[in-house]
C-alpha cells in the first residue's frame, strides 16, 4: 500500500504545481515508511520539504501555505506524534473557511501512519480517530487497500478543504495489490461495500477489514452470510449506506481497532438506534479495542480485536434467547 | 571556557518623548503629507477605540480588547508594509488593519459577534484576528515560504504579545524562518502586561529581542511609542526579507494604557503611578508636538481631525449596529465548500428552532 501512497503523490505533483510535500525525513529519506520515496528527487527541494521536528509548524505552517496558493500535503510520522499540532487543527486549519466566510481556506492533506499490529516502539501504534472526527471542518479518511489508498489520496489532495488520512501501518506492506496510475479518484464520503450478504451487515474501516473479512469467510461455512461495508471516510459518516444494508440485514456489527469509549463505532451506533432502529432484530455489537492504554508490542495482538472475536458478536446476533452473553456489569 | 558566540541587541529611537529628534530623521519624515496621514491615523484609531469600549460599556458590542497606547507601533507598521504583504495579527492591532484597507464597521462586526467582520473587503489576504496565542506566527512562517516557492517578492509579517513569547508556537514559527530564510518578520509588542502579568515574571530573559539569537536570526529593539522608529526600523526589516536575507524579530517597547480586555480591570494589579508615568510617555503627544514645530499642525486642525474622526466613527458604528444578523444556515454554509449530506438535518433543525432576534 505504500507504493500506492507514493505513486500518488507522484501524480498529483506532476499534475498540479500547487502540490507540496512537508513533513519530517520526507525529502531525501523518502520517509521513514517510503511514503514519499523518490518526491524531492523528482521535483525539488522546494516541493518536498524536510521540516524541522516541530509536529505544531507542520500543520501551522500548512495553514499559512494553503492560504495563500499552494496544496501541501504534509506527513506527521506517527498518530503518536500529532498532538503538538491539534491546536493548529483544531483552532485553525479545520475553522478558517468558515470563520472567514470562504474568503481563506485550507486545501491541506495531513498524512499520517495509523494503529498497530507491526512491533513498533511505545507512542507508534494507537488509533485515536475518534478524536479527529469530533472536529467539525475537517474530513477523516481512513484507506483499506492499495486501491483505496490511491484514489482516496488523490480525492484529498484535490478536494478544496482539509483531510486527515490515516495510513494503517499494517496495511503499508502487508497487502499488495497492482494499481493502475492512470490518476482517478476514488468519492470521498461514502462507503465501499467490500461483500454483499444477506444476514449480518458488519461496518469496519483500514486495517480491521483483515480480520472482518476473515471473520466472515468462516461465518460463510457457518451458513452466515455477511455484508461487509468499508466506511472509508470515517468523518462524516455515509450513514445511508449503512442504513440501507442494516435495513437488509436487520443485523449490525461494528469493528473497529480503536478503544470503544466514544470511539467512531458508537457515533454509528446511534445513527442507526436513531434512523433504523426498526430494521434491527438484534442489539447492536461492537468489536473494539480495550478502553485502556495500547500495550507494547508483546501483547499488542491481544488488543488488535481477532477474527474470533468478531465471529463471536456476529453469532450474538443470531442468537435470540440471548442468554449466554458476557455479563458487562460483573467484575467476576 | 572559550566564548564561542556573542550576541548584542540595539535599540532605536527617532523621536524622544518630547517629539525631539534624536537621532538622523529617516526619508519619509521629509514627506509633510505621509507624516499627516500616519499622525491622522494613529488619531482615528485612537477616537475609534474609545468608542469601540463604550458601545461595550453600553452593551452594543462583546468583549473588545483595546488598542490604547498602541498606535505608534500599529501605524508604523502599517505604513512600513506593502499592500501585497500578509499580515497575521493577533487581535488588538487595529491600527494596521485600518491602514491596510479593513474597515472599522468590519472590526465592529468581527468584537460584535458576526463571522462576516472577518471577511474584509480589503486586503483579502490578511488573516484574520488570531485568539489562540502564538499560533498566528505559523501562519506567516507558512504563507511567507509560499511566497518563497512562488517566487513571489512579499513578506508577512506577524504580530506578537510579550506574553506569546512564552509559547512553543513562537519558537518554533522563529526557528522554521531561520532555518529557511523565510521572508518574514515578527514583531513583538512588548507592552509590560500579559493581562495581569508583567513582562519580568514572564521570562528571565533581559530582552524578548533577543529570543531571536537562539533561532540564528536578528532582534532589534524599537521604542514602540515612536511612530518614526517602528517605520524606520519594520521597514528595514521588511526589505531584508524581501531581497531574500531572512527573517527577523523586532520587539516593540510600549505600554498597554488600557485594561486587557473590557472583561479586565488593571486596577487589581498595577499601580496608577504607573499607568500615570506611561501617559506621560503615549505615542500621539510625541508625534504632535513634532508637527507643531514643525508648522504642520495647530489647535484648530487639530479639533477639525477630531470632528472628522469621530464623524467616520459614528458612520461605522451606525453601519454595524444596522447589519442584520446572518441566518443560521451561515453556520452550515461555510464549513466545507461543500456541505455534505450528513449536515443537511442539522441544517434544518437550526433553521426551525433559531433566534429570531436582531442579535446584537
Amino acid at each position: 500500500m505504500v507504493e500506492a501512497i507514493a505513486l500518488a503523490h507522484g501524480w498529483e505533483m506532476q499534475h498540479d504545481d500547487a502540490v507540496v510535500v512537508i513533513g519530517q525525513d520526507v525529502g531525501a529519506n523518502g520517509g521513514v515508511f517510503r511514503a514519499t520515496a523518490g518526491l524531492q528527487e523528482r521535483f525539488g527541494k522546494d516541493r518536498v520539504q524536510d521540516t524541522p521536528l516541530a509536529e505544531a509548524t507542520i500543520a501551522g505552517m500548512a495553514v499559512g501555505m494553503a492560504t495563500h496558493g499552494l496544496k501541501p500535503v504534509a506527513e506527521i510520522q506517527f498518530m503518536g506524534f500529532l498532538y503538538p499540532a491539534l491546536d493548529q487543527i483544531v483552532n485553525h486549519l479545520s475553522r478558517m473557511r468558515n470563520r472567514t466566510r470562504g474568503r481563506l481556506t485550507c486545501p491541506v492533506v495531513i498524512r499520517m501512519p495509523h494503529g498497530g499490529g507491526i512491533h513498533a516502539p511505545e507512542h507508534h501504534s494507537e488509533s485515536t480517530e475518534s478524536m479527529l472526527c469530533h472536529i467539525p471542518g475537517i474530513r477523516v479518511v481512513c484507506p483499506s487497500s492499495p486501491a483505496r489508498a490511491y484514489g482516496l489520496l488523490l480525492a484529498a489532495i484535490r478536494d478544496p478543504d482539509p483531510v486527515m488520512f490515516l495510513e494503517p501501518v499494517r496495511l503499508y506492506r502487508a497487502v499488495r495489490q497492482e494499481v493502475a496510475d492512470d490518476g482517478r479518484a476514488l468519492p470521498l464520503d461514502v462507503c465501499f461495500t467490500l461483500r454483499a450478504g444477506s444476514d449480518v451487515t458488519v461496518v469496519t474501516w483500514g486495517a480491521m477489514t483483515l480480520e472482518t473479512l476473515r471473520a466472515v469467510a468462516e461465518l460463510d461455512h457457518r451458513g452466515i452470510s455477511a455484508e461487509v461495508i468499508d466506511l472509508a471516510t470515517l468523518s462524516p459518516i455515509d450513514i445511508d449506506t449503512i442504513l440501507e444494508s442494516v435495513a437488509k440485514t436487520g443485523r449490525l456489527v461494528i469493528v473497529h481497532e480503536a478503544a470503544r469509549n466514544v470511539g467512531v463505532g458508537a457515533e454509528i451506533a446511534a445513527l442507526v438506534a436513531e434512523h433504523g432502529l426498526y430494521d434491527l432484530q438484534a442489539p447492536i455489537q461492537r468489536v473494539a479495542g480495550f478502553d485502556t492504554v495500547m500495550p507494547l508490542f508483546r501483547l499488542e495482538h491481544d488488543y488488535i480485536p481477532s477474527v474470533q472475536r468478531i465471529i463471536d458478536a456476529v453469532e450474538l446476533t443470531f442468537d435470540e434467547a440471548r442468554d449466554d452473553q458476557p455479563d458487562m456489569s460483573a467484575d467476576s | 571556557m572559550q566564548t564561542v558566540a556573542e550576541f548584542q541587541i540595539r535599540y532605536r529611537q527617532i523621536l524622544n518623548p518630547e517629539g525631539q529628534a534624536v537621532a538622523p530623521l529617516p526619508a519619509f519624515a521629509g514627506d509633510a503629507d505621509e507624516l499627516l496621514k500616519m499622525y491622522r491615523a494613529m488619531t482615528q484609531v485612537r477616537v475609534f477605540d474609545t468608542k469601540a469600549v463604550n458601545l461595550q460599556r453600553t452593551g452594543q458590542l462583546g468583549t473588545y480588547p483595546s488598542s490604547l497606547g498602541h498606535e505608534a507601533v500599529h501605524i508604523g507598521v502599517g505604513a512600513a508594509m506593502r499592500p501585497e504583504d500578509v499580515l497575521a495579527p493577533v487581535y488588538r492591532e487595529f491600527g494596521t488593519q485600518l491602514w491596510r484597507g479593513v474597515t472599522m464597521q468590519e472590526i465592529l462586526l468581527y468584537w460584535g459577534g458576526d463571522e462576516r467582520g472577518s471577511d474584509f473587503a480589503v486586503p483579502r489576504h490578511d488573516f484574520a484576528w488570531c485568539v489562540p496565542i502564538a499560533t498566528q506566527t505559523l501562519h506567516a512562517a507558512g504563507a511567507a515560504m509560499a511566497f518563497k516557492v512562488r517566487g513571489e517578492p512579499r513578506c508577512a509579517l506577524a504580530y506578537i504579545g510579550d506574553g506569546g513569547t512564552s509559547e512553543g508556537a513562537f519558537y518554533e514559527a522563529l526557528n522554521v524562518a531561520g532555518a529557511r530564510a523565510l521572508p518574514v518578520v515578527f514583531l513583538v509588542v512588548n507592552n509590560g502586561w500579559a493581562i495581569s502579568v508583567p513582562v519580568a515574571a514572564q521570562t528571565a530573559a533581559q530582552t524578548l529581542a533577543q529570543k531571536a539569537i537562539a533561532a540564528g536570526i536578528p532582534g532589534v529593539q524599537v521604542d514602540g511609542n515612536d511612530v518614526f522608529a517602528v517605520r524606520e526600523v519594520v521597514a528595514a526589516a521588511l526589505d531584508a526579507a524581501r531581497r531574500g536575507a531572512g527573517p527577523s524579530v523586532i520587539e516593540a517597547l510600549t505600554y498597554r494604557l488600557s485594561d486587557h480586555t473590557t472583561a479586565d480591570d488593571a486596577g487589581r494589579y498595577r499601580s496608577a503611578d504607573e499607568v500615570a508615568h506611561a501617559w506621560s510617555l503615549e505615542p500621539l503627544l510625541r508625534v504632535r508636538a513634532y508637527l507643531q514645530a514643525a508648522g504642520l499642525w495647530d489647535a484648530d486642525k487639530e479639533q477639525a481631525l477630531l470632528e472628522e474622526s469621530a464623524r467616520a466613527v459614528d458612520a461605522a458604528v451606525a453601519g454595524y449596529l444596522g447589519t442584520a444578523k446572518e441566518s443560521t444556515d451561515a453556520m452550515f454554509e461555510h464549513l466545507f465548500a461543500a456541505l455534505p449530506a450528513r449536515l443537511l438535518e442539522q441544517r434544518l433543525m437550526a433553521r426551525k428552532y433559531g433566534a429570531k432576534s436582531s442579535g446584537h
